[in-house]
């Protein structure tokens, strides 16, 4: 028997597996299984949210905490002092929770997230020891005691604080989490975050503030902890400093990479079995060594590191191989166009570099140069290497400051603004050596070029009200696909591809931020014969649509064969400009390339 | 407060800065040489002051038993790498016993010198060598085969073996504190200061040891070429540098320094087998401090950390620590601001 279409449509849809797992869930809530196994899954929840937030900042984001239990902790004791001291409702105290997380956790993440990524897991060590030693001190929190008491919460004076229905809210939080998340890392502002794991430089060029995610996704990590913390307070009804200790904030990471980080479910299930493990292990160990202690550390750190070496994905690597890869399914056909920037009118100077220098230290890469490129133009910087090409590029671009000189950009000067302003304006680059988010499909790198172009941020994505926006950003990159020719590879993985399709990956990129200069760093170094035909005929049809282009390339053939001026540097000057027939028959630049005969 | 309290404390501030100091400088030489952010340093402390004081009641430490365990997983580790690269049997046990060589002498002579009641400082000794043989069988256990994975995985292996060797403290020392004796036990009056013997001790044997890493880094090859595989790994082993044998070289001087650090502050506090986390974390903010890189830095941290430390614990003993660990913010705010840049992976 087969069913119709859209009922198998629905089938298939991310939305009937979401309502088939709360549906589990409450059945499992209402079946008759033993109490014992309800309290284990509380436990269960409570982890699990932790560790979503780790899923994004450790698994997706590349960055890790061992302070998420010192979060755990604020949301505990800021709902257990609120409620038994002033008497607060615990609907009110979990916001107070989320308030006081959301603070501290801008501060740690502000303070860390600006110098590279080992400091923030540092400060993370330091601060959660730190907040534990005052938990434990101070005398309004109870010191060591803690505070007893804690009320239960209560839903129309119904105690929904322990066993069953605390399954339900505490597993109603965690799929709601998980949904988010999923959603989260499905939405623009997932590609900008996995951008940035693969490249800050190249997540900046896409107009990506990359301080800005980094803290975010720092933030929303604390604060499913801290909703974590709540829960356990009224669970328990009363808190104490152990449980949110560094052990506890490195056992959260833990049970994320056994689990597997980078996953949503690898994460859930690393929770169940740590917690089963744990359980385990408390009663078998002291019975095998004979003494009574807490042994089960020795296991943990050990197989932490053998899950490293032998599994970095994790557990859940292996059951994600065997389920099915879900296929964007093509919903942008009727999507709104995105808005078009003006661009300037033909012959006009789009770009203007005037002696532009830069100096490290005593070395000057890049000295006094001075070029502009008109609308419609296709410009070519070339020179021998360490002429000073990159360097200039990079100038431009915002990647390096300049030492004197200015850069203007249609008329506004853009030197000294950070790359993303840059990009913003309209300029948008590819880069040498390609930088590409290789998990994510080739629609979806691309889609990545027109982060500028979208406005929807991380609520919008995680309650699924970007979609309209999201249409048409995929609208637009499968149109830029399908302009460069590579439309047929949309939903390949972006790693699985050969470097010729991948060069045409970043052009596309570049072309979906609707630029008015397009910068090509080396687009034809790695390229075979028929794909540097292809990407001739690429940029060919791109001035015919009147785009301007810098290329930096060292293949004289592609060079002479598609532009209209060329800039020649040596050794960091201006050697020479003009037509690729001047530049062809300049005894300077052959002696540049070739050396001079005596 | 006055100036009699405020010298005891500078001198207390001292003392244990020059511990912490020896310890960011183990943290600082691991970082660079291997990438490795090294959370379990503390544990070597523990380790030593607890292997001497096990030494002291005339047993046979149980860190030597652990000692074997680890010299056979590594010998076997290495047997089976051999093998695999070359087929050659003699080869592959070769390799073997070089790795089980040092462990099986350590440990042979601490077994038998532990009922016959030696000397301290004889038993000091063993106590170094013990540890110090710990260090590289650490990195060949659990970060050789990742050295070339990134620096958060490093990190996160860090932590995986600062679990298994504070249970394996317990499991081997028992959940008991000991306190060491005195190595010197005279009482010096200067300017009607109290110094005890030990903290000369501390104090000189702090300072020799950051002038011989010193000496080492800046006048033999060896140690040059440990600064080169600091700087590019590949770049150092395309010139012949043993890029494993530089990492089991850190982590031997790493663990040196832990050992010594555990004989140091032995006698001044009780030592239990978690009390080198807290100890080693501290040489860590002080090298925060330099940034990871920077030796002079980092010792000028410790003894700032030393310092806050002895004056906290005598404003707000109760929040000794969390002065100490909170101190790592407006470092990090500091270097930020100061040098702050992102970097590119």
């Amino acid at each position: 028997m087969t069913l119709p279409p859209p009922i198998q449509r629905w089938v298939h849809s991310a939305r009937a597996q979401r309502i088939t797992l709360l549906a589990c869930m409450l059945l499992y809530a209402v079946s008759p299984v033993p109490e014992f196994w309800i309290t284990q899954l509380n436990y269960i929840a409570m982890y699990s949210l932790v560790i979503l937030g780790l899923v994004l900042l450790t698994g997706i984001g590349g960055l890790t905490s061992f302070g998420q239990a010192a979060f755990v902790g604020i949301g505990a004791y800021t709902t257990a002092y609120l409620s038994v001291n002033l008497g607060w409702s615990p609907w009110l105290t979990v916001f107070a929770g989320l308030f006081i997380t959301a603070i501290s956790a801008l501060v740690v993440g502000w303070i860390t997230l600006r110098m590279s990524g080992h400091y923030l897991p540092l400060a993370t060590i330091a601060w959660g020891l730190s907040l534990y030693y005052l938990m434990g001190n101070l005398d309004g929190l109870g010191k060591y005691d803690g505070i007893l008491g804690v009320p239960p919460i209560l839903l129309f004076g119904w105690d929904i604080s322990q066993g069953r229905s605390f399954f339900v809210l505490a597993w109603g939080l965690v799929l709601c989490g998980a949904f988010a998340l999923l959603n989260l890392l499905d939405s623009r502002t997932g590609r900008a975050i996995r951008a940035m794991r693969a490249s800050t430089l190249m997540a900046e060029a896409m107009g990506v503030d990359t301080l800005r995610h980094k803290v975010g996704i720092f933030l929303i990590a604390a604060l499913f902890a801290s909703v974590s913390g709540w829960l356990f307070a009224h669970f328990q009804h009363t808190v104490n400093p152990s449980p949110f200790s560094l052990k506890f904030g490195i056992e959260y990471l833990f049970m994320a990479v056994l689990g597997g980080a980078g996953f949503v479910w690898g994460a859930i299930s690393g929770a169940v079995m740590t917690k089963l493990l744990e359980d385990e292990l408390q009663v078998l160990l002291p019975k095998l060594l004979g003494t009574s202690g807490s042994y089960e550390v020795i296991v943990f750190g050990i197989v932490l590191v053998l899950v490293l070496k032998y599994l970095p994905d994790g557990v859940w690597s292996l059951v994600g191989r065997c389920l099915p890869k879900p296929q964007r399914t093509d919903d942008w056909h009727n999507a709104a166009p995105l808005p078009e920037r003006t661009k300037p009118a033909h012959g006009d100077t789009v770009l203007e570099v005037k002696a532009i220098r830069k100096q490290f230290g005593g070395l000057t890469a890049v000295n006094d140069i001075t070029f502009s490129i008109q609308a419609g133009q296709i410009v070519g910087l070339i020179g021998p290497n360490g002429a000073g090409k990159s360097t200039t590029f990079n100038l431009i671009t915002g990647v390096l400051g300049l030492t004197t000189g200015e850069v203007d950009f249609c008329g506004h000067k853009v030197s000294g603004l950070p790359s993303r302003e840059i990009a913003r304006r309209g300029v948008s680059r590819t880069f040498q050596h390609v930088k590409m988010i290789p998990e994510l499909t080739v629609l979806e790198n691309v889609a990545l070029g027109a982060q500028l172009r979208g406005h929807k941020g991380a609520l919008s994505s995680m309650l699924r009200l970007d979609r309209h926006e999201e249409q048409s950003l995929m609208r637009e990159a499968a149109r830029q696909l399908e302009r460069i020719g590579m439309g047929h590879a949309m939903h390949e993985l972006a790693g699985n591809l050969a470097m010729g399709p991948q060069r045409l990956l970043e052009i596309a990129r570049a072309l979906c931020s609707d630029p008015a200069l397009l910068l090509l760093d080396e687009p034809a170094a790695g390229l075979r014969h028929k794909e540097k035909q292809a990407l001739i005929a690429v940029l060919r049809q791109l001035r015919s649509e009147g785009m301007s282009i810098l290329l930096v390339e060292h293949d004289m053939d592609l060079v002479m064969d598609v532009t209209d001026h060329i800039v020649v540097m040596e050794f960091g000057t201006l050697l020479m400009e003009g037509t690729p027939q001047e530049v062809q028959q300049s005894p300077k630049v052959r002696a540049a390339y070739l050396g001079v005969e005596h | 407060m006055d100036l009699s309290i405020v010298s005891i404390l500078m001198l207390d501030g001292i003392t244990n800065g020059a511990v912490y100091a020896l310890l960011g400088l183990a943290t600082v030489l691991v970082f660079s040489v291997t990438r490795v952010i090294f959370i379990p340093q503390g544990e070597f402390v523990a380790y030593g002051a607890l292997t001497l004081a096990i030494f002291r009641t005339g047993q046979v430490p149980g860190t030597v038993w652990l000692l074997l365990i680890m010299a056979v997983l590594a010998a076997a580790m290495d047997v089976r790498l051999s093998w695999l690269h070359t087929g050659n049997v003699k080869r592959a046990i070769k390799a073997g016993l070089t790795t089980l060589a040092v462990p099986l002498v350590v440990s042979g002579l601490a077994i038998w010198a532990a009922p016959n009641d030696l000397p301290l400082l004889v038993q000091a000794a063993l106590t170094v060598a013990i540890v110090t043989a710990f260090g590289p069988l650490v990195y060949r256990l659990a970060y050789q085969s990742l050295a070339d994975a990134s620096s958060l995985v490093l990190l996160i292996v860090s932590v995986g073996v600062h679990f298994a060797m504070t249970g394996l403290g317990l499991l081997f020392f028992g959940a008991e504190g000991f306190r060491n004796p005195s190595f010197w036990d005279e009482r010096m009056d200067l300017a009607g200061l109290s110094i005890t013997g030990q903290a000369v001790i501390i104090v000189m044997v702090s300072l020799a040891l950051i002038v011989l890493l010193w000496q080492f880094f800046s006048r033999t090859l060896y140690g040059k070429a440990l600064q080169a595989t600091a700087v590019n790994r590949l770049g150092a082993r395309l010139m012949g540098i043993s890029t494993h044998g530089a990492g089991q070289t850190t982590f031997a001087m790493a663990a040196l320094i832990g050992a010594l650090s555990g004989l140091l502050i032995g006698p001044t506090t009780t030592v239990f087998y978690d009390s080198g986390f807290l100890i080693g974390l501290k040489g860590f903010v002080a090298a925060v401090m330099g940034g990871l890189h920077s030796y002079p830095l980092a010792a000028v941290g410790a003894l700032f950390v030393g310092l806050v430390e002895a004056f906290g614990s005598f404003w707000a003993s109760a929040f000794k620590e969390v002065i100490v660990f909170t101190l790592v913010l407006p470092i990090l705010l500091w270097r930020s601001v100061a040098g702050g840049h992102s970097e590119e992976h």
